[in-house]
């Protein structure tokens, strides 16, 4: 197969991330430095990131320079179009911020910090993968390129218990998961005879979308599906991988990992025909709903606040998928801010952890009680860290209630009542656990101290990035039109 | 700046933004008595301000009717993708609860003056936020936007109780009163957001423009059973913070282990957003839904009137006592409210004044006891006749203003309220009535068991300061002038409220 130039030019994120982890491969068999290798990856995932940026926005700047090249049918397999590009820039911009996080985390690292930018842009490779796969084959390359690496990147600190025992965790229930995905796979494939998402859209809304094996084909996908986007009862490996890998990758495993696999189910849905199932509707909303209830139920009794922000991330999907559910007009865009606002709400909530942690100590900075009355020691520090937590809670101002709204809105127009329930006692649930985090943070003094932000963290790249995605956050609070009006770019339309 | 340049509107809610803003970044330079100064500068200035649009402006229009017009409106888009704007508008009734809003947050800077000494900066920036976001949810005209302040404003106060409240010894502790609180009033949101959405929706599909206004929502046509519902989201979001029978729990909680100033805050100003929220949006909204539920509403309101009163007079605690009155006391309110004749709502506009006022100097003075005594359990006062000079008449004074005496305020709100009732619903009236009976009995029981009887704390304390005198005075005066010549309020609000009542005349059968 012989690709044109626009094809080329169209997969160029995908490329140059893949370019600039042999860049960095080559880069630590050349010289084994810290800052160095850092920097190659940070910059391959840069222009990565440009090149997304010139793809959607590059024939409107420079008309007589570039053409629009998308939506362009790269062979079967990857399909990039607006939707594609947006969910691209959003994986990169979230592997950028943690590779910056993690530079001064492991800057202090016993071992060799190196390679974990290259696992790390492998990683992002498998999201981009996702972000524009329109065939089961590139999901399930991309859902692999995606968790191998991110294995490695789990079990970092090799020393640590916690750290391999949350990666065999995640190795172990991550290979069920794509036993599950291949075997769904393999059915559907007997029943349709294709795996593209247009086949299968086209088989299921002409044939009938009830065939013994097509449903339980499709079910065992989702299954899979839930197992990385850790819906209930699929969750069971999330708060302790959270709580084991080191911070900077558990920031990357709960906002770009899952981002990818969401966007490309949502793809799954709207252009696979996965509506046309009414099984997997139903099978999605009992998910949703019992996502949303657990995830908030168990994340009441944690004091670890890696742990809570797991199961804080199981409700959110809940949400997330409330949406998808919703199925109206309104449905993927509202997916769209709600995972940006989730990513980026994310992101600066594990920042602070990172920020404040060190790999020096035995455990990550993430018992409650390391952050009490931090505020009057470090008041923009812990400001930030409370608007995230705000932000995860829906309250006005932040980023989150934008997300929530739509989620809401979506809904509403669909007239899906009981996960609208389900999302109200949620969300008022989700207030009780985020405000004992943040009270702990107003109140009295430590006794010891035990975590501390080295001074002048503000001025250092991982400070600048928190305090970089706290100003995003709240501009998206505030002034959300400007990402609205980018977010109705990437539309998908229903196929 | 002229009376007529809408942008002043903003600057009603910049300042206090700003001003507190200010109290927090400068505090561990300038020390903690800048703070102080700051806010109060603030505050006075805001104060001016909307006193002077009082002074100034015309007040004979509506914002409430088929087609509201507005003394002072301010429209820029915010977020066209939903047809939201940042849409401001000032009448009568937003009017006198900002002046209200801004007195009492005058008073809550002063009687925090002493009480805080720690993170004095944070505090006044809690403090100004709160009150800047309930000036926004007077002014908003955009759901979206009122939506976004009505929960924007409660985190400040979260904070309040939370880290500058009491903790109850062997009872319940601050953090439990502003989480149950928060969350109350978070899940009511949740519901009033649903009831928005569900509006905004139904007029999309009626005409296919998405738009938050209020303008445009006045005018969305609903079938009765969908305008029933959604009058019911916007009632129980309301009923929740007000607060009306069986959700009222919260408030006792907030109050007991709530700083002075967040006591204030509470009571004088925050309950009055659920009441104007019934007016602004509830009622025009949903008129033929109002009416029919007027009679349920108006039980509800008698309901809480008594089961108020019988709850105040089982009280030890000066603050929970004086919380459970307020209960008592919004049910007034919720009666003038649906009873829809032009004296019975102006009667509830007044009622909301006077008790904002006589409930914020009652949190007062309850706070002052406190830092003299270290006790707000009145089994462990009394006599406190004998050892105060200044304090025990204020108070008194206060007690009788909240049990209605004729000259103050509170007994012009009631009176109206219940004379405008009267012809509405006679069994509710004459429930409502017996309130006044029981005010008197648990206000004159507290008196008896605070004020008389033998001296049972220490003697020799300080008496009121002038910084404190100055402050009840003021509040004295204030709630004098509204008993004896209510006149000006009534003028301000007269326009607005006999819209309503038009309103539920076109909904009557």
């Amino acid at each position: 197969m012989i690709f044109t130039l626009e094809q080329w030019i169209a997969l160029s994120p995908i490329l140059i991330t893949g370019a600039s982890s042999v860049v960095v491969m080559i880069g630590i068999a050349a010289l084994r430095q810290h800052q160095l290798n850092a920097t190659l990856s940070v910059m391959g995932l840069n222009s990565a990131l440009l090149a997304c940026a010139l793809l959607l926005f590059g024939p409107q700047l420079f008309p007589e320079l570039m053409t629009t090249v998308l939506p362009a049918e790269v062979t079967p397999l990857l399909h990039i179009d607006n939707y594609s590009i947006f969910y691209m820039g959003l994986i990169l911009s979230a592997t950028l911020a943690t590779s910056t996080l993690a530079h001064p985390y492991f800057d202090e690292f016993k071992g060799k910090p190196e390679e974990f930018y290259l696992l790390l842009s492998l990683s992002a490779l498998g999201g981009l993968v996702l972000a524009c796969s329109n065939h089961l084959a590139s999901l399930f390359i991309g859902v692999e390129l995606l968790s191998v690496p991110l294995l490695a990147m789990i079990a970092y600190p090799l020393h640590d218990k916690h750290a391999l025992e949350a990666a065999v965790k995640y190795l172990i229930l991550s290979a069920a998961a794509s036993a599950f995905l291949l075997l769904g796979m393999a059915l559907i494939y007997a029943d349709s005879g294709t795996l593209s998402f247009p086949g299968l859209a086209q088989h299921l809304s002409a044939g009938d979308a009830s065939g013994p094996y097509i449903v339980i084909g499709s079910v065992l996908l989702l299954v899979a599906v839930g197992f990385k986007l850790s819906l209930v009862p699929f969750h069971l490996w999330t708060p302790d991988v959270y709580e084991g890998a080191p911070a900077p990758v558990t920031a990357f495993l709960s906002t770009a990992s899952k981002t990818a696999i969401f966007a490309v189910l949502l793809r799954f849905f709207t252009e696979g025909g996965g509506y046309a199932t009414g099984v997997l509707i139903d099978l999605l909303s009992g998910l949703a709903a019992l996502s949303i209830v657990v995830g908030n139920l168990l994340a009441l009794r944690q004091d670890n606040l890696k742990r809570l922000l797991a199961y804080s991330s199981i409700a959110h999907f809940g949400y997330a998928l409330v949406a998808l559910i919703a199925a109206g007009a309104l449905a993927v865009e509202a997916v769209n801010v709600y995972l940006l606002t989730y990513v980026v709400t994310n992101l600066g909530a594990f920042g602070i952890i990172t920020l404040v942690s060190s790999p020096l100590k035995e455990r990550d900075a993430d018992h409650i009680e390391d952050y009490r009355g931090l505020f009057w020691r470090r008041p923009f520090l812990t400001a930030i860290l409370t608007a995230m937590l705000l932000s995860l809670a829906g309250i006005p101002v932040t980023a989150g209630f934008i997300g929530k709204f739509y989620i809401l809105a979506a809904a509403v127009d669909a007239r899906q009542w009981l996960l609208i329930g389900a999302v109200v006692f949620g969300s008022a649930v989700g207030l009780f656990y985020y405000l004992r985090v943040i009270s702990i943070m107003f109140m009295g003094e430590m006794k010891h101290i035990g975590f501390d932000v080295t001074l002048g963290w503000e001025a250092r790249a991982g400070g600048l990035v928190t305090l970089l995605l706290m100003l995003l956050m709240l501009l998206i609070g505030i002034l959300p039109d400007p990402f609205l009006h980018l977010i109705s770019f990437a539309g998908l339309s229903a196929g | 700046m002229n009376p007529h340049d809408p942008l002043v509107l903003v600057w009603l809610i910049a300042i206090p933004f700003a001003g507190g803003l200010f109290c927090w970044l400068f505090e561990r330079t300038l020390g903690i008595v800048f703070p102080r100064y700051v806010a109060l500068f603030t505050m006075l200035s805001v104060l001016a301000l909307s006193c002077w649009l009082w002074a100034t402006g015309d007040y004979s229009l509506s914002g409430i009717g088929e087609t509201p017009q507005w003394t002072l409106e301010y429209q820029v888009p915010w977020i066209p993708r939903f047809g939201i704007s940042f849409h401001l508008g000032l009448d009568g009734l937003s009017l006198l609860l900002i002046v209200l809003t801004n007195v009492l947050g005058v008073m809550a800077v002063a009687c925090s003056w002493k009480e805080i000494g720690r993170y004095v900066g944070f505090f006044h920036l809690n403090l100004l936020w709160n009150l800047a976001g309930v000036v926004a949810v007077f002014l908003a005209l955009d759901l979206f936007l009122f939506f976004f302040f009505w929960e924007m404003m409660l985190v400040p106060m979260w904070f309040l109780i939370a880290i500058w409240g009491h903790d109850t010894p062997g009872g319940k502790s601050r953090h439990y009163a502003a989480t149950k609180f928060f969350i109350f009033t978070q899940a009511s949101g949740l519901l009033l957001l649903l009831a928005i959405l569900g509006l905004v929706f139904v007029h999309h599909a009626n005409t296919g423009v998405w738009t938050f206004d209020y303008d445009d929502l006045l005018k969305a046509e609903l079938s009765p059973q969908i305008e029933y519902l959604l009058m019911l989201g916007f009632f129980v979001a309301f009923m929740v913070k007000m607060p009306v029978l069986p959700f009222h729990t919260w408030l006792p909680d907030a109050h007991s282990q709530a700083p002075t100033a967040g006591s204030v805050d509470l009571a004088g100003i925050l309950l009055k957003t659920a009441a104007y929220g019934l007016m602004r949006f509830g009622l025009p909204f949903f008129p033929n839904a109002s009416a029919d539920f007027a009679p349920i509403a108006m039980g509800l309101g008698a309901l809480g009137i008594v089961y108020g009163a019988f709850m105040t007079f089982a009280q030890h605690d000066v603050k929970r006592l004086v919380a459970y009155s307020s209960v008592s006391h919004m049910g007034f309110v919720l009666i003038g409210i649906y009873a829809g004749t032009t004296l019975a709502l102006q009667g509830a506009v007044v009622t909301m004044i006077a008790h904002g006022i006589s409930a914020g100097a009652l949190f007062i003075l309850c706070g002052e006891v406190y830092e003299r005594l270290h006790t707000r359990d009145m089994r462990k006062m009394g006599g406190l006749w004998a050892t105060f000079p200044y304090l025990p008449p204020i108070l008194l004074f206060f007690v009788l203003a909240a049990l209605g005496l004729p000259g103050l305020g509170n007994f012009v709100g009631e009176f109206l309220v219940l004379l405008g009732a009267w012809p509405v619903n006679v069994p509710v009236t004459l429930i409502a009535a017996s309130g006044l009976i029981l005010a008197a009995v648990y206000a004159l029981y507290m008196v008896q068991r605070v004020l008389h009887g033998p001296a049972k704390a220490e003697a020799q304390v300080e008496d009121l300061n002038r910084r404190e005198i100055l402050t009840l005075l003021t509040l004295m005066a204030l709630l004098l002038a509204l008993g004896l010549y209510p006149q000006p309020v009534l003028d301000a609000s007269a326009a607005p409220m006999h819209a309503l009542e038009l309103l539920y005349r076109g909904a009557a059968p």
